[in-house]
């Protein structure tokens, strides 16, 4: 279906075409439709044998009931009018066209009557039904002919033969043969026919599939498998294929923002420690000053430390590889836990921490992750929650169910968020306040997004009227394992927009 | 102290070594796995503390293999790999602290002291921490200084008590969060300053001397300053 795509035109990358033929003796089609081929055939062959051995049966059968009432008959005359009288019949019998054989003798085997000229020796020794080889004449001795016979004793040891040729039913074999032959011969070339075909309908779209894997692979990042629309197997392939494609155009760009973003914000503190060292060595003339000047320095090696594990956190979390380390957690422990961790600070801040904490609240997942995902969420709720109009200052934590999730919630009365900026701060490095006057580095709230996605949830920001309600939803605990590739975006909620807001790590 | 660097890149273990002996301990340094088995299974040592990737034999395997001969000598890990899962990894297989790099070497310290000291010590834990007039009672959970009681609130209890086991030892903020509250991420804020100032309000104000340290550059400490 893709045969005739435009991005097979000039690809490096494809492989010299092998003659066709060779290439459909090695397809699945073709091997199928073999298999297929081989089984139709042994099954005609069987339905035929058993056609065939049913026929003769049939005719046996015949031919017996008709050599036996004839015995029955003859005896009968011979019964009534002695031997003269059944050799009279017999003569007369014998003469009539397609008569059956007939052969009378005495007891020591000398031919009395019949119209059999040569028989196997001992034929006529034994009594009852035998099939036989036979001449009606003395010309015929040469193409012997074959025939059910049997053998009647006869009062004071005369013997009476009565046999039908079964010419007829030999026919009949020779018939069946030739038919069965015939078709056998026509199935063969049907199938090899038929499944030329089919594997040549099949070849023709994996070869598409093919051709486009190798523009992707050759670069072509937005190539993507054709789908014919029948919903047929290689369609569901395609489907599967292209949706991995996505996912992994996806990654390859988050990772290229990522490393733009790295180089720019790493760049900066490098930059800056670079400098102060080299200020230093330059300018300092004191002990103390130089002293001051490391301890300046290793702020600054330990905010890039912390820039970096942030960034390799992010990282792990979007490809999803830390399933071994998911329990059953009781989520309303780990929330009361840091809503007490954080109350000094938020003291501190001239904030009221208060919870709203359903008891019991069970889910999957990893204890560190979300308990540092929530540790975000406090953190930046008391940087950027001062409540710029009347509004309390008190910072919310809230965790309740909702249906089959879970709901963990941090609201402020802050600035806010503008609806505008919701989806960009969830990005990396991304921070609102212009002036940078607050510690951070704007990988808070992508972390927590990670890891809420990570357990198969959803990160909302929402209007908290005034301020901002960052809303982490949960799969409540169940009995089975979390999806971890779950490609949901936490999107931003399409409540009113708000003023400027912040976030930070 | 008498400690092994298992470390393979020869500028960090020379750095390491160096670091210890200013702080007045043993160092021994061995460059790969292999050497460092043997010269553990000597024993003599008081701590370990080994890199996770190294030649020939690798930490955790390092660790596991003494395990399995009985030789309970506490090790602590050093790891560039620093995931969630690394950490459960590396005590699973018989490592008693986890740090990842880049460390500062105050926090390396710190972890290494309070590790021989578990060594040094392993008979049951007292009932009653005394500090000077300070006094935890775990059981009765009832802090004393002096002849006043002094109210604290559950976490507080548990603050003063880790502090007060280690006393006379550096207590970072990471090693307060892991212990405490058991949580093993960088909170970075001063939110476990906040805690201890908290605590120290109740412990110290009004008294001559504090009781509650703070370890410029490291961390806490708890220790009678007569």
């Amino acid at each position: 279906m893709t045969q005739a795509d435009d991005t097979r035109a000039g690809t490096p990358a494809a492989q010299p075409r092998q003659s066709l033929l060779p290439n459909l003796f090695r397809t699945t089609a073709f091997k199928l439709t073999a298999v297929y081929l081989l089984v139709f055939t042994l099954f005609a062959g069987v339905v035929l044998g058993y056609v065939a051995w049913n026929a003769k049966r049939l005719l046996d059968d015949q031919i017996r009931s008709t050599i036996d009432a004839e015995i029955r008959g003859l005896a009968e005359q011979q019964r009534l009018g002695g031997i003269r009288r059944l050799v009279n019949i017999i003569e007369r019998r014998s003469r009539a066209p397609g008569a059956s054989l007939y052969l009378v003798t005495t007891p020591v085997g000398e031919r009395i009557v019949g119209n059999i000229e040569a028989l196997p020796p001992g034929a006529l020794d034994r009594p009852g039904e035998s099939e036989i080889d036979y001449a009606r004449s003395s010309e015929a001795l040469d193409t012997p002919g074959r025939a059910i016979v049997r053998v009647f004793m006869l009062p004071a040891g005369f013997r009476l033969l009565v046999g039908r040729d079964v010419e007829e039913r030999e026919r009949l074999g020779v018939v069946i043969r030739r038919a069965a032959a015939w078709s056998l011969v026509l199935v063969f070339v049907l199938g090899c026919v038929a499944s030329w075909f089919v594997a040549r309908r099949v070849l023709k779209r994996v070869d598409g599939m093919t051709d486009t894997a190798r523009t992707i692979m050759a670069g072509d990042l937005k190539g993507r498998l054709a789908i014919s629309g029948t919903g047929d197997e290689l369609d569901r392939l395609a489907l599967a294929l292209n949706a991995m494609l996505d996912r992994i155009g996806e990654l390859m760009a988050g990772m290229q923002q990522v490393s733009d973003n790295v180089a720019h914000d790493l760049k900066t503190p490098l930059t800056r420690l670079r400098n102060r060292a080299e200020e230093a060595l330059r300018t300092a003339t004191s002990p103390e000053e130089l002293r001051a000047a490391l301890d300046g320095s290793i702020d600054e090696a330990d905010n890039l430390i912390r820039v970096f594990n942030a960034l390799l956190m992010i990282a792990r979390l979007e490809t999803g590889r830390i399933q071994d380390s998911m329990d059953e957690l009781d989520l309303s422990e780990i929330v009361s836990g840091m809503a007490e961790l954080y109350e000094p600070l938020a003291e501190e801040a001239g904030l009221e921490l208060v919870t709203e904490i359903a008891p019991g609240l069970r889910i999957a997942g990893n204890r560190e992750l979300i308990g540092q995902a929530l540790a975000n969420l406090i953190d930046n709720a008391l940087k950027y929650g001062q409540p710029i109009v009347e509004a309390p200052a008190l910072v919310r934590v809230a965790a309740v169910q909702v249906g089959s999730a879970v709901e963990l919630a941090v609201s402020d009365h802050g600035p806010g968020i503008p609806e505008a900026d919701r989806g960009r701060v969830l990005e990396r490095f991304v921070r609102l306040d212009q002036s940078r006057s607050k510690p951070g580095f704007g990988l808070g709230l992508s972390l927590a997004s990670g890891v809420v996605r990570l357990h198969g949830g959803q990160l909302r920001l929402e209007d908290n009227a005034p301020g901002l309600r960052v809303v982490m939803a949960l799969p409540l605990a169940q009995r089975k394992p979390v999806d971890m590739a779950q490609p949901e975006a936490a999107r931003p909620s399409t409540a009113a927009p708000n003023p400027a807001g912040l976030q930070s790590v | 102290m008498r400690l092994l660097i298992v470390e393979d890149d020869a500028e960090a273990a020379a750095y390491l070594v160096k670091a210890f002996r200013e702080a007045g301990h043993v160092a021994d340094h061995a460059a790969d796995g292999l050497e460092g088995y043997g010269m553990a299974e000597g024993g003599g040592y008081d701590v370990l503390v080994v890199d996770r990737m190294l030649p020939r034999l690798d930490g955790l395997s390092l660790i596991r293999s003494l395990r399995e001969q009985n030789d309970t000598t506490p090790a602590l890990i050093l790891s560039a790999l620093a995931q969630v899962d690394d950490r459960v990894k590396g005590l699973r297989a018989g490592g008693d602290d986890y740090l990842p790099k880049p460390y500062a070497f105050s926090e390396l310290l710190a972890r290494v002291e309070v590790l021989s000291r578990r060594r040094g010590a392993p008979a049951a834990e007292p009932i009653v921490y005394r500090v000077g007039d300070l006094q935890l009672d775990r059981l009765a959970h009832r802090v004393t200084r002096g002849e006043d009681e002094i109210v604290l609130q559950p976490r507080e209890f548990r603050l003063l008590e880790y502090l007060m086991k280690h006393a006379g030892q550096v207590v970072t903020r990471t090693m307060l969060l892991e212990n405490v509250w058991d949580y093993h991420f960088d909170p970075q804020t001063n939110v476990i300053d906040v805690h201890v100032s908290r605590l120290r309000g109740k412990i110290d104000k009004g008294f001559d001397k504090p009781m509650i340290h703070t370890i410029r550059g490291a961390g806490y400490m708890v220790r009678d300053a007569s």
